[in-house]
């Protein structure tokens, strides 16, 4: 790696003071990605931003109204551990538990995973499943926007110069509602999606009719991908294996796949519609165990 | 080269050294304190040759920069046995012959340290699931798991 400043802020302010300096900066949470990027030269900076000591972005909590807010550099391990959080956002933990080996999920953070903005990112389809949006932190205050219109082509994302990933938050779910996540690679673990998958599902309190359902797809376009039409196709439908097939299939007409070394275009868009019809069938369990 | 002074603990000793910002704590382990028992392998985060323990967790120290140790507990390979003592793993994997060339060797001990430190007794899905992160091209991973395995009977493991 080429010689780097690395700074350590511990407030927010310190953060978006060392933004403005005049350098080109990183930010260092997990440093999964970025340290390996650096040492590669596929990445240059100036200066690395090691945001662990900045309380907003080390902790977490549940809001007053049943929200998760979960800030941008805590560990997979820490939340995974959390009983609460199994029980009650299990989609978090579908995508927290699968992310590389327990040494990436001792460091490895939502914040880290969505700067990232890998077309592949396993956090991204579970989180826009749950309808997470960002807090986006800079000079000039905050914003919050939707974890969907954050990104725009690989490795890209609308993240400002001095704007840094401060929290995202994930509100409080509907009741009779399940989430799930999951993702195909060729091996057990330790890969990256071929395609991924995330869904949520809003059954009405009888539990025999979709109110509402929220389907995002990874790996099978330059960003991941929500996909309204989807979800769309569920609303007022019972959830039937006929619903369910519709959904995936409108989910797989969503999907424009590169084929890669992971997987053809023909495979990838076959197992959008595989993933997200086995994922809704997942969701309904959990809406029905709620 | 500007060097910043780092004190953290290593191997339950406190210590400070010195290092450059773009150093890993795997390069300033190896190359600067002398401790060649964590290995390199992969240096990108997929081989978990170089797994040591920060604050209680298993890292992979090829993606943690030297600077991050401040104010840490660092637990390398050199710090796993007790004096003349070995880790009830370390005799666990000498008895089940659970190395071959031995480079990954140190990184599954201390991410096996780790997994035991937790949880006493893990069933066989769980030893292979914690250990995904740890290569190994020799031995197939049916012995190492073995040898964890029978280091979760052996009693007290926990430093």
């Amino acid at each position: 790696m080429k010689e780097i400043d690395y700074l350590a802020p511990t407030s927010l302010g310190e953060a978006y003071g060392a933004l403005q300096n005049g350098k080109t900066s990183a930010f260092l949470a997990g440093g999964t990605d970025i340290i390996v990027q650096l040492r590669e030269g596929r990445k240059q900076v100036d200066q690395l931003i090691d945001v662990k000591h900045i309380p907003e972005l080390t902790s977490y909590g549940w809001t007053a109204d049943g929200g998760l807010e979960i800030g941008a550099s805590v560990p997979f391990a820490e939340l995974y551990e959390d009983a609460e959080i199994v029980q009650r956002l299990p989609a978090v933990i579908d995508c927290a538990t699968l992310i590389g080996g327990i040494q990436i999920q001792s460091r490895a953070c939502f914040g880290g995973n969505i700067g990232n903005s890998g077309p592949a990112a396993d956090t991204v389809p579970a989180l826009i499943a749950l309808g997470a949006t960002l807090t986006l932190g800079s000079q000039g205050g905050t914003r919050a926007l939707p974890l969907e219109d954050f990104f725009t082509g690989p490795g890209q994302n609308v993240l400002a110069p001095g704007e840094l990933i401060v929290k995202v938050n994930i509100p409080a779910q509907p009741a009779n509602s399940g989430s799930f996540f999951h993702r195909f690679i060729p091996r057990n673990e330790m890969d990256i999606a071929v395609v991924n998958v995330g869904v949520r599902l809003d059954l009405s309190a009888a539990g025999d009719r979709i109110e509402a359902a929220r389907i995002s797809i990874g790996a099978v376009a330059p960003v991941p991908l929500f996909v309204p039409a989807a979800g769309e196709a569920l609303v007022g439908q019972a959830p039937t294996a006929e619903a369910f097939a519709a959904a995936a299939d409108a989910a797989a007409a969503a999907a424009t796949p590169i084929t890669d070394m992971r997987g053809s275009i023909a495979q990838r868009v076959h197992l959008t519609r595989v993933l997200t019809n086995r994922a809704l069938d997942k969701a309904l369990e959990r809406a029905r165990e709620a | 080269m500007r060097r910043t002074q780092i004190q953290t603990t290593l191997n339950g000793e406190e210590i400070d050294f010195l290092c450059e910002p773009r150093q890993s704590l795997l390069e300033v382990l190896r190359e600067d304190l002398g401790l060649t028992g964590t290995k390199e392998g992969c240096n990108n985060g997929n081989c978990g040759a170089c797994s040591v323990l920060m604050d209680g967790r298993v890292v992979n120290s090829c993606c943690v920069l030297g600077v991050e140790a401040e104010g840490a507990q660092i637990t390398s390979i050199e710090g796993v046995a007790q004096g003349e003592h070995l880790h009830p793993l370390q005799q666990a994997f000498l008895e089940e012959a659970a190395l071959q060339c031995g480079v990954c060797t140190p990184g599954f001990i201390v991410a096996a340290k780790a997994l035991l430190d937790s949880e006493p007794h893990p069933d066989e899905g769980r030893v292979r699931h914690w250990l995904a992160g740890n290569l190994c091209r020799c031995t197939g991973y049916d012995k190492i798991v073995r040898a964890v395995l029978k280091a979760s009977e052996m009693g007290e493991v926990s430093a």
